[in-house]
């Protein structure tokens, strides 16, 4: 790519793969620090125990063995329980304490009890089955519903009915609107559990230097900036004595938002032993121990015309949060799932009460789409219903009430303001591609035959780029949702951006790169994005919730519009001429009309680097700095349709096509945008056909495993057509949307849609997800029966 | 134990406690850590590597199991210039994270080595054995296809395609006669 | 994830392998360690020692002799897969080979691995049942003997194998005319192994079924031989009726069947029904085109 190719809108190659392709990615686990010690984490094997004792005196003897400790000696030494960064206003929420270590019960399958240090990971593991711990098992609650129910087991003494939180969201007259429906549909939906499963596992090493009393903490998170503030909280170490570093991140997902207890264990231990501490999770622990997703169960409900106009939409929800709070577990189903309802449609009543609740389960927080997800299924689920009982075409009923184009905004019931959306021309090109009308022919011939042929199609729109400061403190999140950037000219004219997000497989190396080089002209190779290590980087909140690129950017484009200002000063100043005649055009200043005799930004890059000659009041150097605090959300939006056939003998689904028609506003690099589109189809497929995590009634996870969770593989999946409408938003000066997520968000309904259309003709109407081939193979017999 | 392993070529002789898995050996005892974990379940091919030409998954033998036996990693492909696999990864954007590549990488050099005009099927198929979380595997079936059709069966370590096609047993008396010498 | 500590042996031949066997505490044999080393990561197995038997020669060969097929008991699942003599003899050994697990895990695993493992959701199992293979195993002081799959199945991961034998080869018949074998496996979409697999293996003379065997794993502790079915396709045209006939006999061949989250009990046998029609239907076309 030459510098005056437009480097905005093309497929630029990653440059972070250069290493990563050659085996030379820095995960965590592959760092280590001179005198390493290795932490293993003792785990409950009990949902809901007393700790009677622990006894590690043989542990402590082992070969290798430095420590043994327990959650008495990290309380005593000053480290407090993990935060709550998410606290939902007006709802009564609960904060029960959160120990790293359990110190007296332990609260889920995986809970902390002790942590053995040894030279190494092996002798550490050894040590660690030797720690013997005589537990109490007391009552165990798995299901959030039952949890609420009078005489369940309490997860926590002090709050009464396992509840965290009551929070409602309501607009418009829902009674009136179901007083006055022509029809109602409902359904109990279970919006099952699901395990982010990153593959990389979860890691932190930690190393104390005594003589600064501070601590560098290697972790694998989407957030540094936000590890570290978390960390300054409970472990009493203060912010500026803490560096926090992720480096390259094997996928986050949500998953690697939280500040965890074993990152304030190993810097405990560290403190404790001075020695560098690292600990590297299992797959097994990854399971028990890194946040699980979603786990709702939604009393659901909407209200419509007889021509389809939808009046109103009425939900109950409890939300399993699991034993504790991590990090943003209240924001999850309230804030982000709640204020969704409205979908891509005039919906103008809407009313959910939401319970969060604590129960003996691995802590459930944000897994890609966290919340959303969750809302669109249940509107999408329920447009569907409307239209079955209407006998409507599901595009027919979505075009009915999708709401019409906007610019300027659009409030919806729910009270939030989308930012601009244009809905219908994604849906008819959806359609066009995907052959809507010779699909439903086709399959009305395969159904003629006996086949179950279904055809899935939603029209969604998503809340993301978190977002306005302002909001996030109204909705109790416990910081900002700004963003920084510096861009730094070196005097060669390479360039470093240094930035507070934090991508981890998402590309914001490069595409950050080709929005400084788009707009500076300098060349893509010559930028060096910055991120993941707080001492090098400006604050700033993070990666997750689709906001790195439209929140990030504000800042960036701020830092470059302050640079072509001081860039136009010192030209003029060079080319002796006045600054309202100096243009900037693709990397070069000049007079206008006389480009040939203008000064390329190098040439200014270095006048100003070394400051022999500047104009009056301009300061030497080449550098700014932004902050970008969004005016808004952003909402991107699209139509998604899927094909799948069932074996009607064997109940297994066959994901036959899928077609996603995404609006994320101009793009920046179309390729990185189509990965995370398929990355995020595929996890929200999942959700339909393969993944769920499962509990015992004792707490048991019984899909703890890579042998029993079923994460899908390539030849599980159909090749995706894509498409897309570019609609910008105002909220942000390059007009980007997210689009990290809408692959999960749109994908979950459809596919669900599509298997349930292809099961309506036996007469079935809802299956739990995942529908695996019994489930199915049940309810086809069942229907069957009832049938005859 | 004193093992020795060829691992992209180098003999590294080593004293291993006998449990030792082949990735431990070469992410700690070699120092090589393009080769990943990604589970302990034998699921995700994150540790794949080449053993005695073979794809297999490194989290699941014993470096004692390798004894005498030449391994190559993700390290030994690019010579100079990138190996056709990496070159396709990269230009149909098969990675995201970059976290199962490296093992992703290794089982399609394998996949492709003697079928240019591999269908899609068998590649889906022939990924069974690897997990990638993050691209819903499009992108990585592109890329595989492509680096199949461009294979150069060319990198520093493999330079000699009878070397890998030779049969365990032949390279197990290899191994024992390098062993007495 | 690191195993338990234990002491390792890599014996050059059966009968120190055997010794060894019998001699060391605790010691077990490694073949491709593709059902051990994962147990033993997880610490569900934690053997004193390993007796490593993947090196010892003459061990990994596939021969034909008369109408039968020797497979060595280190042939790897790959490299059965991959046999031109398999391919052509008894394809539905290759087919069933190249179906289990994944590339990397059929680079590893063995045939005597899979056999001794005796896992309920192996493949190779299944098949061996129909086809009624012959296992041949070696003991203490060298003492040769040979088990029909039959017999040598007993129950969940447990075999006819005394303490310190070894399975040195396995030995299937090579598919005549008239004859044909299809195995069928309902995938475990995490795990890939059988929720249930259906081997059948018929033989077609003179427009009617002479002879069938249907193995059926997955379903209950052990591979099981589905006579009762078997019984209904013998001496009757290979017709709809009769492959439909012989599916629905299969369930009474399949007693006490174990269920899990994924897959209960009863739609185990309900697949295995399915799975039973379905390869009959392809084995019974194979040999009438
Ligand atoms: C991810 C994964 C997926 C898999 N999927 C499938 C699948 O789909 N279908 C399937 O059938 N299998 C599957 N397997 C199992 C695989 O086929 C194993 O390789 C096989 O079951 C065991 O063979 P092995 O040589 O690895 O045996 P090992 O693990 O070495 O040994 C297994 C057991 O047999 C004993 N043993 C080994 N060899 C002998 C012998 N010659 N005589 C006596 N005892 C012996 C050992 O002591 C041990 O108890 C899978 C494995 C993995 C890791
Ligand atoms: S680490 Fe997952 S297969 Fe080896
Ligand atoms: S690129 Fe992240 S797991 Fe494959």
């Amino acid at each position: 790519m030459t510098a005056t190719e437009r480097a905005f809108g093309s497929s630029v190659l990653r440059l972070e793969d250069p290493r990563l392709i050659t085996g030379k990615g820095r995960f965590t686990d592959n760092l280590s620090r001179p005198g390493m010690a290795h932490m293993v984490v003792v785990r409950s094997p009990y949902a809901h125990a007393k700790i009677k004792s622990i006894d590690s005196t043989e542990a402590a003897a082992m070969p290798g063995v430095v420590a043994v400790y327990t959650g008495g000696e990290m309380e005593a030494a000053g480290f407090g329980g993990i935060p709550c960064a998410w606290v939902v206003p007006d709802s009564d929420t609960q904060t029960p304490a959160h120990p790293p270590i359990a110190i007296d019960t332990v609260r889920y399958v995986g809970d902390a009890v002790a942590i053995v240090l040894a030279d190494s990971e092996a002798q550490a593991r050894d040590a660690a089955y030797a720690v013997d711990v005589d537990y109490e098992p007391l009552g165990v609650v798995v299901n959030a519903k039952a949890a609420t129910e009078d005489g369940a087991p309490l997860v926590h003494d002090d709050v009464p009915g396992n509840q965290c939180f009551h929070w409602t969201v309501s607009g418009g007259d829902v009674d009136a609107a179901f007083s006055e429906a022509d029809v109602v549909v409902g359904e109990t939906i279970v919006n099952q559990r699901l395990i982010p499963t990153a593959m990389e596992p979860r890691a932190a090493l930690a190393d104390w230097d005594s003589s600064m009393e501070s601590v560098t903490l290697w972790v694998t998170s989407q957030n540094p900036h936000i590890a570290r503030f978390l960390l300054s909280l409970d472990t009493g170490i203060p912010e500026h004595k803490i560096r926090v570093v992720a480096p390259d991140v094997g996928g986050g997902f949500g998953s690697k938002i939280p500040h965890y207890p074993e990152d304030s264990m190993v810097i405990f231990a560290s403190q404790q032993l001075n020695r560098p501490i690292k600990w590297t999770e299992t797959r097994r622990e990854n399971y028990l121990a890194t946040i699980h997703g979603r786990d709702h169960v939604e009393e659901v409900e909407m209200a419509a015309k007889r021509d389809g106009t939808i009046l109103g939409l009425r939900a109950k929800t409890w939300a399993n949060l699991g034993a504790y709070l991590s990090t943003a577990s209240t924001g999850v189903p309230t804030i982000l799932h709640g204020l969704m309802l409205s979908g891509a449609y005039n919906i103008p009543a809407i009313h959910e009460d939401v319970y969060g609740v604590f129960t003996n389960t691995t802590p459930v927080d944000a897994y890609r789409g966290a919340g959303r997800p969750e809302a669109t299924f249940m509107v999408e689920r329920l447009v569907d219903l409307v239209a079955r009982e209407l006998s409507m075409d599901p595009v027919d009923i979505r075009r009915k009430n999708l709401i019409e184009p906007f610019t300027e905004g659009h409030e919806v019931a729910t009270g939030l303001i989308y930012d601009t959306g244009n809905y219908e021309p994604a849906l008819d090109q959806a359609l066009e591609m995907f052959g809507y009308e010779e699909a439903r022919k086709q399959q009305a011939e395969a159904r003629s035959k006996g086949r179950l042929v279904g055809i899935g199609v939603v029209t969604y729109t998503e809340i993301c780029g978190l977002g306005p400061s302002e909001v996030a403190g109204a909705v109790g999140f416990g910081g900002g949702l700004w963003e920084s950037a510096i861009v730094r000219f070196h005097p060669s004219g390479k360039v470093h951006l240094m930035v507070g997000v934090s991508p981890h497989g998402q590309g914001e190396a490069t595409t950050f790169a080709q929005i400084v080089s788009d707009q500076l002209g300098v060349a893509v190779e010559d930028v060096e994005v910055i991120y993941g290590d707080t001492d090098q980087t400006p604050m700033g909140w993070g990666t997750y919730g689709s906001r790195t690129t439209p929140v990030a950017s504000g800042a960036i484009m701020g830092a470059i519009e302050e640079l072509k200002e001081k860039g136009t000063k010192i030209a003029a100043h060079l080319l002796e001429a006045a600054e309202a005649d100096v243009e900037f055009n693709d990397g070069v200043f000049s007079v206008k009309g006389s480009r040939e005799e203008g000064k390329t930004i190098q040439d200014i890059v270095l006048a100003a680097n070394t400051a022999w000659s500047m104009p009056e009041g301009v300061d030497p150097g080449f550098e700014a700095s932004a902050f970008f605090n969004p005016a808004n959300f952003v909402y991107p939006f699209g139509t998604h349709i899927a094909q799948v056939e069932v074996d009607p003998e064997t109940g297994e689904i066959d994901f036959q096509r899928y077609v996603a028609v995404d609006d994320c506003g101009p793009i920046i690099n179309p390729m990185i945008v189509e990965g995370q589109i398929h990355g995020g189809i595929v996890q929200g497929a999942a959700q339909v056909l393969w993944e769920g995590a499962h509990y015992d009634e004792e707490g048991n996870l019984v899909t703890g495993s890579l042998m029993d969770y079923a994460i899908p593989k390539a030849e599980f999946l159909p090749k995706f057509e894509l498409g897309k409408t570019e609609t910008p938003t105002a909220v942000n000066p390059l007009g980007v949307k997210g689009v990290g997520e809408t692959g999960t968000i749109g994908s979950t309904p459809t596919v669900y849609n599509a298997v349930m259309d292809a099961l309506a003709p036996l007469g079935v109407g809802q299956v739990h997800m995942p529908l695996t081939p019994e489930k199915v193979w049940r309810a086809i017999n069942q229907a069957q029966e009832g049938g005859n | 134990m004193e093992v020795s392993i060829k691992v992209n070529g180098k003999s590294y002789e080593r004293e291993v406690e006998p449990r030792t898995l082949l990735v431990d050996f070469i992410r700690e005892d070699v120092g090589l850590t393009g080769t990943n974990v990604g589970c302990d379940t034998t699921q995700c091919g994150a540790c794949t590597v080449h053993l005695d030409g073979a794809a297999v998954k490194s989290c699941t033998v014993l470096a004692v199991q390798a004894d005498g036996a030449s391994v190559n990693t993700i390290e030994s492909l690019a010579n100079g210039e990138l190996h056709a696999m990496q070159q396709a990864f990269t230009e149909k954007h098969g990675l995201q994270c970059g976290f199962c590549t490296s093992g992703m990488i290794m089982t399609a050099v394998k996949l492709v080595e003697s079928h240019p005009d591999i269908e899609e099927d068998d590649i889906r198929h022939g990924l069974e054995g690897n997990l990638c979380r993050c691209t819903g595997y499009e992108n990585i079936v592109r890329a595989v296809a492509e680096g199949a059709r461009r294979f150069d069966p060319h990198s520093p370590w493999e330079m000699d395609p009878a070397e890998h096609k030779i049969t365990l047993r032949e390279a197990e008396r290899r191994a024992r006669e390098r062993s007495r010498t | 994830m690191q195993t338990a500590p234990f002491d390792y042996y890599r014996p050059e031949t059966i009968g120190e392998a055997v010794d060894l066997l019998t001699s060391v505490d605790g010691a077990r044999p490694i073949a491709g360690g593709h059902s051990l080393l994962p147990a033993m990561k997880l610490r569900v197995a934690s053997p004193a020692a390993l007796v490593d038997i993947g090196r010892i020669p003459g061990l990994s060969e596939i021969t034909r002799t008369g109408d039968s097929l020797t497979i060595g008991a280190l042939a790897t699942h790959s490299a059965v897969a991959a046999s031109d003599l398999a391919k052509s003899d008894c394809p539905v050994l290759a087919d069933t080979a190249a179906h289990i697990g994944d590339p990397q895990v059929r680079n590893r695993g063995t045939i005597g691995g899979s056999l001794s493992h005796a896992d309920p959701a192996a493949d190779y199992p299944t098949l061996m049942r129909a086809i009624g293979a012959t296992i041949h195993v070696t003991g203490s002081g060298g003492g040769e003997r040979s088990i029909s799959a039959d017999d040598f199945f007993v129950g969940l991961f447990m075999t006819g194998l005394a303490a310190g034998e070894l399975v040195t080869a396995v030995e299937v018949p090579v598919m005549s005319a008239g004859q044909s074998g299809v195995y069928l496996k309902h995938r475990h979409p995490a795990s890939s192994y059988a929720v249930v697999g259906v081997a059948a293996i018929v033989t077609v003379d003179g427009g009617s079924c002479a002879a069938a065997g249907i193995g059926i794993g997955g379903v209950t502790g052990k591979p099981e031989r589905a006579s009762t079915a078997e019984a209904a396709l013998v001496g009757n045209a290979p017709s709809n009726e009769t492959v439909e006939a012989a599916a629905a006999a299969v369930a009474g061949d399949l007693a006490d069947p174990i269920g899990d989250h994924y897959a209960s009990g009863e739609f185990r046998v309900h697949l295995a029904s399915v799975l039973t029609k379905r390869a009959l239907a392809e084995a019974f076309g194979e040999v009438s085109a």
